[in-house]
């Protein structure tokens, strides 16, 4: 782990030098410089104020002042901005975990409905995301809907599909036997469900929840693209580009992965949980 | 509980032609009857267990189970059925397991819990209630399930080869344990098994049963006395049955195929 860290941040250093060199050789030509040095080459290319890779230490410092240093209510701190991402995220990804549930108990008790939904779930996945994410932000603005919800309603649309493809299987898995089991006590099939295919689609559905949440964070950030990126980690995600500013940019990214691997972490603990009160280690 | 099964046919109908699964079966199983179903298989031995409990559908005939049908039968629970595995629900405790026949037929919660210690201790489970299926051996699985099925306190057991995935010698040893809850509870079993040993054993009658398409090839009347030992496997008049089961399972099988 650590290893692999050591690598990574080697490789950026690396990446950051090479990437950077053109400019900075750029700039000491046309500052007529002729006496530069491979030590100062090296320095300068870690301390520009607009790298085209900013070396790790100017992405730490960066998070730093932003995270550490700022008010965390004031726009120019990263965790005010991480905590719009953050609340669209979860309702997102709520709405997002219902419907897919929801979707999949209606596939799984009804073979038509399977025939007829399952093709148009698929398909909604190979819409690109980006394409479509403009087009329900502004119609839903248009009627009024503003807000968090707007959103969220991409990370909805990216997250419910694997909740639904996860828990349509989840909730097949019990066996004929299990079934015949429950029809000799004439179990209705309210009964059965939950007695018997919700619990044993919970495995499934943690694992569906742990892709569903890390994609609702994309969406998230997706729909902050285009409202004109008011605030939000999408938000400082455009605005650095629109200025150039690439070490604001890594740092809203780096922001958004331990995001990311905080909100995975977190189902799977809730995972672990439940299983474990379920008998069972995942 | 007496069963009558009458002229009953089922036919599947599969991508190679129909299969006769059972052909113009008749059977009467009277009250406090322990009757073995028995036949290679093929037979369609379980087929039938399954249509006395409204599991399957027959193709033509009828069966009855004290007067009502397969279907009221099994609304009514007036079986409890053991299947080849314990079919335990792995997210649930021993006890649990039990009760949740019970939680389905909606009893309160005391009633559930003395049901479910007295059907544990029934089947010397009593110390394992809170352990989960995984923590058990298969043998204790099984009695669990034998626990569940009884704890509906049905007047019928109905149970498809019970102890057919375990080693002989549990085997045994549940075999014995079942004749001592069948002479205590007086209930009406239908067994199906391959093992003649264990027919033998434990039945009033036996059943024959040959293949395509599945009949009855013979019905043994047991006169061995009810209440058994397994020492009384070695005597001559448990191996003169045993060698009429023999006999009829070898008249009923076809080599030809």
């Amino acid at each position: 782990m650590a290893t692999v860290l050591l690598c990574i941040v080697a490789v950026w250093y690396v990446a950051a030098f090479w990437l950077n060199t053109p400019f900075q050789l750029d700039t000491y030509a046309r500052g007529k410089v002729g006496d530069w040095s491979y030590a100062g080459l090296l320095a300068d290319t870690m301390s520009q104020e607009r790298p085209v890779l900013p070396a790790p230490h100017q992405v730490a410092v960066e998070l730093y002042d932003t995270v550490i240093d700022k008010n965390v209510t004031s726009k120019r701190s990263l965790v005010y901005h991480a905590w719009i991402t953050l609340s669209s995220t979860l309702l997102g990804f709520a709405i997002g975990t219902l419907l897919g549930i929801v979707l999949a108990v209606l596939i799984v008790h009804d073979r038509s409905l399977d025939a007829a939904a399952m093709p148009w779930i698929v398909t909604s996945q190979t819409i690109p995301i980006l394409a479509i994410a403009p087009m329900i932000i502004v119609v839903l603005n248009a009627v009024g809907v503003t807000g968090l919800l707007p959103k969220a309603f991409i990370s909805t649309y990216l997250s419910f599909f694997p909740v639904a493809v996860g828990m349509v299987k989840g909730l097949r898995t019990p066996e004929i036997i299990h079934l015949d089991l429950m029809r000799t006590y004439d179990a209705s099939a309210w009964q059965t469900f939950w007695k018997l295919r919700w619990p044993a689609s919970l495995p499934f559905l943690f694992t569906a929840m742990k892709i569903a949440v890390a994609i609702a964070l994309v969406g998230a950030i997706v729909g902050e693209l285009p409202t004109g990126a008011v605030a939000g980690l999408g938000a400082r995600l455009l605005a650095g580009s629109y200025y150039g500013q690439t070490i604001q940019i890594w740092s809203a990214l780096v922001m958004a992965s331990v995001l990311a691997a905080c909100l995975v972490g977190l189902v799977g603990l809730a995972h672990t949980l439940v299983l474990r009160r379920m008998g069972r280690t995942p | 509980m007496a069963i009558a099964v009458r002229d009953l046919s089922l036919t599947f109908e599969t991508a190679d032609g129909p299969v006769h699964a059972l052909d113009r079966i008749d059977l009467e199983i009277a009250r406090g009857d322990f009757v073995s179903l028995i036949g290679p298989s093929g037979c369609g031995k379980t087929t039938l267990l399954r249509l006395i409990a409204d599991l399957e559908q027959p193709t033509s005939g009828a069966i009855t189970v004290d007067g009502a049908s397969p279907r009221e039968a099994r609304i009514a629970r007036a079986y409890g059925y053991v299947f080849q595995a314990a079919a335990l629900f792995p997210w649930r405790t021993i006890e649990k397991n039990v009760a949740l026949p019970l939680e389905i037929m909606g009893l309160d919660r005391r009633e559930r819990a003395e049901r479910v210690r007295r059907n544990l201790e029934l089947v010397d489970l009593a110390g394992f209630a809170r352990k989960y299926p995984w923590q058990l051996s298969g043998g204790m699985q099984q009695r669990a399930s034998i626990a569940r099925a009884l704890a509906v306190e049905p007047d019928l057991l109905l149970m498809d080869e019970p102890f057919g995935a375990l080693d002989e010698i549990v085997r045994d040893h549940l075999n014995e344990q079942l004749l001592h809850l069948w002479a205590k509870t007086e209930k009406t079993v239908v067994f199906v098994t391959h093992s003649i040993p264990e027919a033998v054993f434990l039945s009033t009658r036996i059943v024959v049963m040959s293949p395509r398409p599945g009949r009855i090839h013979d019905i043994i009347e047991s006169d061995l006395p009810r209440r058994r030992g397994l020492d009384l496997r070695e005597t001559p008049e448990f191996l003169a049955i045993a060698h009429r089961v023999r006999e009829g399972l070898r008249a009923g099988h076809s080599y030809e195929d």
